[in-house]
């Protein structure tokens, strides 16, 4: 279960978040919409722990951990996986090295064995083969040259490699066409299970057609300011943002 | 006293973390008085047992190097260097013949240094089967290991004089293959050369020295490790690798020392003769002790390489992978005169902590068509000071020549620096040089990114500079390329967070 209590972030020393309170029980999908700059990319930094995006009131825990004390890669191995907004490149790092790597520090973390480089490619053919990706891109370089939809569909591999329990999607649909928008739907629906919980950020009613979220929240100006079930999602789709924001201020 | 007895303080430092190789070996050895005069040059020749000429050689060099001066135009800087205070020969006492006679206190350095002296079992049966040494999954590697002034073994020598390839202790040469060590030995780099060369050629002792046969494909990787292992003691070895017409060879060097808090001096000179249609490969993986992160101890490492391709479609290839020294000062270079040769040069320099380099190379176009690759990264951390320095230079006979030249400079943190200074001199109309420059930091986006996926600080540095040297890297020999890595990962701890 994640549990976020009163969060106050500051970046450059700007406020962004203003005591936001969200819990999010094991085994549910939350969706959180809101205006563009409303904090939505923050809170997932700030969850997954990204330098420079200073909690400066609130607690967050998931299950029994304090969550703001603990180093990104401590969060990451721990089970928390945010899928970027904005998929960062890495020259030169092959997208196989760099998957392998990261799977095994999870698996090192779970005291399971590493796992080699053969047994890796299997695994991750037939991950990417769900996902419509060609073999070549594991040889690329981790991001480098991808297109948009290319991108969103490696941080849905790695999720799918590395099984997180508690995924945090940052405008995954963003950009994609309907095909990849039911990869990524499919992908995070395969994980669904009783220890798996998912923060799904978008703007869009249609990628919450394909995963239908337990509830949905909407973030304004740093704060949760509604809450409801799928159908507010649906409302918003109509009703835009704007009469929720006039009648929480 | 002949038993290894590690002092206690070099264990604890390999404990320590950092630099690994920081043990020193406790052997009885050999010493030439401390300083530098004729005397110790005659010292030095009559050890080797050495014919007249060379030791006029070596004179002749040493008189020269008096008149000569320190160079000060790289951008290093360190106190001036007391030549008298060290020592130009150590040895260890018992001089083995063959492999199996070696100290077994040296195999055992050699072994936790991870360098196989002894020749893997699978060889003879292999030998017997056929021609193809890596059978059985390792390709085996045959070593040259020079300990301090000598070289202490050289492995798989009789495999490899079944093809004809000479592959020995320069000093051995000297004595078996006097007609081939004397056409070559400074037809590359003249004694005169430069102040740290002339050195050399008045006091050098030991290097490798290597000849392929015309049309031969050496049929393993040739290596050389360099261990400096005395107190107060400079090295300078010689290396020689002439390759016959037609002829392929691949060599590495790799080179560590003791933790010390005094600065050693590591002056060598290695020269590479190509002849038509011949290719030299050569790697270094140069990891000397690069001093404390005060900047206290550590190697100079100042060091003369040059080869001539002298061959028609001759191609020399310089690899090299720099983690180590307090100060690094090394221009591997190619005089370019067959026509149709190739020079190539890809460098990985890093500096972190204190440490300086000033490194890169030379290409000399000469013949016609000649084409030159250069590809260097630097990367800087903590207060380490990176130079790439270059210089491409045409002449008017050249017609066709081509260079491009690509520098990259990685900088980790805000203490360090990164220099390009590249000369080009263009005298051929029809020659075309291309040179591309960039300066990047290792991002902040990069590093979350990686750690969001489980890697640790350290490990995702190691990781995006590994990207930024892959095209240097893919260069190695797959042996040393997973090394190399490691190695690179080694020398950034703590350059970060
Ligand atoms: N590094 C930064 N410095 C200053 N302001 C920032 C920085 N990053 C984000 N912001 C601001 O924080 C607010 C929230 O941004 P963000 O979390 O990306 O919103 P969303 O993802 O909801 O569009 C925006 O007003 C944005 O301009
Ligand atoms: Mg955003």
């Amino acid at each position: 279960m994640l549990k976020i209590e009163n969060l106050h972030a500051t970046v450059d020393g700007k406020q962004i978040l203003n005591g936001l309170n969200l819990t999010i029980p094991s085994g549910e999908i939350h969706a959180i919409m809101g205006p563009n700059g409303s904090g939505k990319s923050t809170l997932s930094y700030v969850l997954a722990g990204r330098e420079g995006y200073e909690v400066t009131e609130g607690s967050v825990t998931f299950g029994d951990l304090d969550l703001l004390a603990m180093e990104p890669e401590e969060r990451a191995v721990a089970g928390v996986f945010l899928a970027f907004q904005a998929p960062v490149e890495l020259p030169g790092v092959g997208n196989a090295n760099f998957l392998r790597t990261a799977l095994n520090a999870v698996r090192r973390a779970k005291g399971e064995a590493e796992i080699d480089a053969i047994q890796f490619l299997k695994l991750a053919r037939a991950r990417m083969k769900v996902l419509n990706m060609p073999d070549d891109m594991l040889k690329r370089p981790v991001n480098v040259g991808f297109s948009g939809g290319e991108k969103k569909r490696n941080e849905m591999l790695q999720m799918a490699l590395l099984t997180p329990k508690l995924a945090l999607l940052d405008e995954t649909d963003s950009g994609l066409d309907i095909d990849a928008l039911k990869l990524v739907s499919d992908t995070v629906n395969a994980l669904r299970g009783p220890d798996f919980s998912a923060l799904v950020i978008t703007h869009y009613q249609r990628l919450l057609n394909h995963i239908v979220p337990d509830r949905v929240h909407v973030l304004s100006a740093g704060r949760i300011v509604k809450s409801g079930g799928p159908e507010l999602a649906q409302e918003l789709e109509v009703s835009g943002y704007g009469a929720i924001q006039a009648s929480a201020a | 006293m002949a038993a290894v007895t590690e002092t206690i303080e070099a264990v604890q430092a390999v404990n320590d973390g950092g630099y690994k190789w920081g043990f020193e070996t406790d052997i009885e050895m050999d010493f030439a008085p401390k300083g530098l005069n004729e005397d110790i040059v005659r010292f030095i020749s009559a050890k080797k047992k050495e014919p007249a000429w060379l030791l006029e050689w070596r004179l002749k060099a040493y008189r020269h190097w008096l008149t000569m001066e320190v160079p000060h135009w790289a951008a290093v800087s360190h106190p001036p260097i007391d030549f008298q205070d060290a020592f130009y020969y150590a040895a260890p006492k018992q001089g083995p013949k063959s492999l199996d006679e070696v100290d077994p206190e040296l195999l055992k350095t050699y072994a936790k240094l991870g360098i196989p002296l002894k020749e893997q079992a699978i060889l003879a049966g292999v030998e017997g089967a056929g021609d193809s040494p890596s059978e059985g999954g390792r390709m085996p590697i045959a070593v040259d290991a020079v300990f301090d002034s000598v070289s202490v073994a050289t492995s798989y020598k009789e495999r490899l004089a079944k093809d004809g390839i000479v592959f020995c202790a320069i000093s051995e040469a000297v004595q078996t293959h006097p007609e081939l060590v004397q056409q070559y030995l400074g037809s590359v780099v003249p004694q005169g050369d430069n102040f740290y060369a002339a050195l050399n050629s008045a006091v050098f002792t030991d290097g490798s020295f290597v000849y392929i046969p015309k049309g031969v494909k050496c049929p393993m990787e040739l290596s050389t490790y360099f261990r400096i292992n005395a107190k107060s003691t400079g090295q300078f070895e010689r290396t020689l690798i002439i390759a016959d017409e037609g002829s392929t060879v691949s060599y590495l060097e790799g080179c560590t020392a003791p933790m010390r808090d005094e600065n050693q001096l590591h002056a060598a000179v290695v020269e590479l003769v190509a002849l038509d249609d011949a290719s030299i490969k050569y790697s270094t993986v140069q990891n000397w002790y690069p001093g404390d992160a005060e900047g206290k101890g550590g190697i100079y490492n100042f060091v003369t390489k040059r080869a001539a391709c002298r061959g028609k479609r001759s191609k020399v290839s310089w690899t090299q992978v720099e983690t180590g020294s307090a100060i690094t000062w090394k221009y591997p270079s190619c005089l370019l005169i067959g026509d149709d040769s190739v020079g190539e040069f890809y460098s990985v320099a890093i500096t972190n902590n204190r440490q300086q380099a000033d490194t890169g190379t030379k290409m000399f176009h000469i013949g016609q068509r000649t084409r030159s690759t250069i590809v260097s990264k630097g990367i800087s951390a903590g207060h380490g000071q990176n130079t790439y320095r270059g210089l491409v230079k045409i002449s008017p006979k050249a017609s066709g020549a081509r260079n491009f030249t690509q520098c990259d400079s990685l900088l980790i943190g805000d203490q360090c620096g990164a220099h390009t200074v590249p000369y080009i001199e263009n005298r051929c109309m029809t020659a075309k040089v291309e040179h591309e420059a960039t300066t990047s930091r290792i991002a902040e986006d990069q590093l979350f990114y990686c750690r969001s996926r489980g890697l640790s600080q350290e490990d995702a540095v190691g990781m995006i500079v590994n990207g930024f040297c892959r095209e240097v890297l893919k260069e190695l020999p797959m042996e040393f390329a997973v090394e190399a890595q490691k190695l690179l990962q080694i020398s950034l701890e703590g350059s970060v967070g």
